[in-house]
């Protein structure tokens, strides 16, 4: 490569629009695309890390510490412990439902709309945002997994059960973050999208079984903690992080099937942004 | 020869407002062609349904031959695109961004490294190649937008407003890289401008549109050279078709002053 500015271009007869990947193939490579952008931003702001692992660091250390002294929430593990997966699960959660912020941020920079000018459809567009959403996740969840072991908090260190606990993070988030991109598809304005997500996250996250267990909760919690993704999430994080007990299967099935779903729910709406 | 780009008809409404009126249009290979017009004059409606952003309720609109509602993935593998606002993603370094669109176009994976620093050279960013585009200045901006667009040596480049907010300085330097790529390959280029001076020196050949319709095409020398009066511009010719006055509720959309507001910002 020359250093000299403005170099004519090269235009051999197989640089001209080359045939390029499709289906299962395409999908997998604009994944991995998109997975590569988030990572290369994390690098470039990696403090970022750190700053989103000061709310979870004060549910665990403030929250937590303090409700293991009471004792006041019956749970078959210590408190601490019991609560470590629901605060992972989180701090995963506030990363992915701020990706309709993202998107609307994109949308409105004209990102989005030279995205979906390239050869990728929007189903593929989509999984790839909720994937790097995921993979963002995993790290945010990483520091808050150093930090539980710090406190001493009982986690597994079978790589396996690691391994599929960050499986599960990132089913969660890909549902999360597609619910946000419907949200932003539905409203088409970054100021409600940032009411909507801010309104949501704290319902959802005391819906579930993240702080307490199911069956301390009245009746109408518990009806909604039943549809509420996020418990599914922290049961199979707690089952796999804690060893307590929980339906893995189900858990991985209703994320699994509320994920496609809102996958398929946002690919039909992401359209409409980027017009 | 195939035309690059031929739009037949093509009619677009936004909640009942016409934004594009039963426009034909015929872009031929290798020219440079310019939709020229206000702004809200349904240039941006016009290029975004020819890139397949928009649907194409009426009318058809086909690049290279191919219909772009029933082809839309192999027209977009035949398109670099730049959007009207600054749309290079300012978290990244500009060989990164670059190289987002290298994969995102599958660019082959032995090929890639070796593309993007020729496209990052060919549009003299190969100094700043590794700093964060948010230190980039509004024109080097623009040229790394370039630079994305062409990563896939596209046969039709869509340029929406490359000048938009930008110094004199600036313009100039985009402009002599858009006339450095169809001089090195001969890429058909089309681009949407409201400066009459730049389209009448870029062009090949023009559409002046106003109110979502298109009033004259041809050489900008041509219709000048029709003017009643002698020593005349495009703005002549534009004034010659449509009059001197623009209604205020139809010249700029919310979004539209939105984005060139955005855009100059971004631009200082």
């Amino acid at each position: 490569m020359s250093g000299r500015a403005g170099a004519p271009l090269d235009v051999s007869a197989d640089l001209l629009a080359p045939p390029g990947r499709t289906g299962l193939r395409m999908v997998l490579s604009r994944i991995g695309t998109l997975c590569l952008v988030e990572l290369q931003k994390l690098r470039h702001d990696k403090l970022d890390l750190v700053t989103r692992a000061a709310q979870p660091a004060l549910w665990l250390l403030v929250f937590g510490t303090t409700f293991s002294q009471l004792r006041v929430i019956p749970t078959d593990v210590p408190y601490l412990d019991y609560l470590a997966p629901g605060v992972l699960a989180q701090s995963a959660l506030f990363v992915s439902i701020f990706y309709g912020i993202q998107i609307m941020w994109e949308r409105d920079a004209g990102v989005l709309s030279k995205l979906l000018v390239t050869p990728t459809p929007p189903a593929a567009l989509v999984i790839g945002k909720a994937f790097a959403a995921g993979v963002r996740a995993v790290l945010q969840v990483l520091v808050v997994v150093l930090l539980a072991a710090v406190l001493g908090v009982g986690l597994t260190a079978n790589p396996l059960r690691l391994l599929l606990a960050a499986g599960i993070v990132v089913l969660g988030s890909a549902f999360f973050c597609c619910l946000s991109v419907i949200i932003a598809g539905l409203v088409l304005s970054r100021d409600r999208v940032v009411g909507i997500s801010q309104a949501i996250v704290m319902p959802l996250f005391f819906a579930s079984n993240a702080l307490y267990p199911e069956e301390l909760m009245p009746a109408w919690l518990r009806a909604i903690n039943l549809v509420n993704p996020l418990s599914y999430q922290v049961d199979a994080l707690r089952g796999l992080l804690i060893g307590t007990p929980s339906r893995l299967l189900l858990d991985i099935g209703v994320l699994a099937g509320a994920t496609a779903l809102a996958i398929a729910l946002a690919t039909r709406l992401v359209g409409r942004l980027g017009r | 020869m195939t035309a690059a780009v031929r739009v037949h008809g093509l009619r677009y409404a936004f909640n009942g407002s016409v934004a594009v009126s039963n426009i034909d249009l015929t872009v031929q290979t290798g020219e440079v062609f310019g939709l020229l017009g206000p702004n809200g004059a349904g240039k941006t409606t016009t290029i975004r349904a020819i890139t397949a952003l928009l649907p194409v309720p009426a009318g058809t609109i086909s690049i290279f031959g191919l219909d772009v509602t029933r082809n839309r993935m192999a027209v977009r593998r035949l398109i670099g695109y730049v959007p009207q606002m600054l749309s290079a993603d300012s978290d990244l370094t500009g060989r990164e961004n670059v190289s987002l669109f290298a994969r995102l176009f599958d660019v082959p994976r032995r090929q890639r490294a070796a593309r993007v620093d020729e496209v990052i050279d060919a549009m003299g960013l190969t100094e700043a190649a590794d700093r964060r585009a948010s230190t980039y200045s509004g024109g080097m901006v623009r040229r790394l937008e370039l630079a994305q667009a062409l990563i896939s040596m596209p046969r039709l480049l869509i340029l929406d407003e490359p000048t938009i907010g930008l110094d004199p300085l600036a313009r100039s330097g985009v402009w002599e890289r858009i006339a450095a790529i169809r001089r090195d390959t001969g890429m058909t280029v089309l681009v949407t401008t409201h400066y009459m001076d730049e389209a009448e020196q870029a062009c090949d050949r023009v559409a002046l549109m106003h109110r979502g319709e298109i009033r004259v095409l041809g050489a900008p020398e041509a219709l000048i050279a029709d003017l009643p009066e002698p020593d005349g511009d495009l703005d002549d010719v534009f004034r010659a078709h449509v009059g001197d006055h623009l209604d205020d509720d139809r010249t700029r959309g919310m979004r539209d002053v939105r984005a060139s507001r955005r855009t100059a910002r971004r631009l200082g």
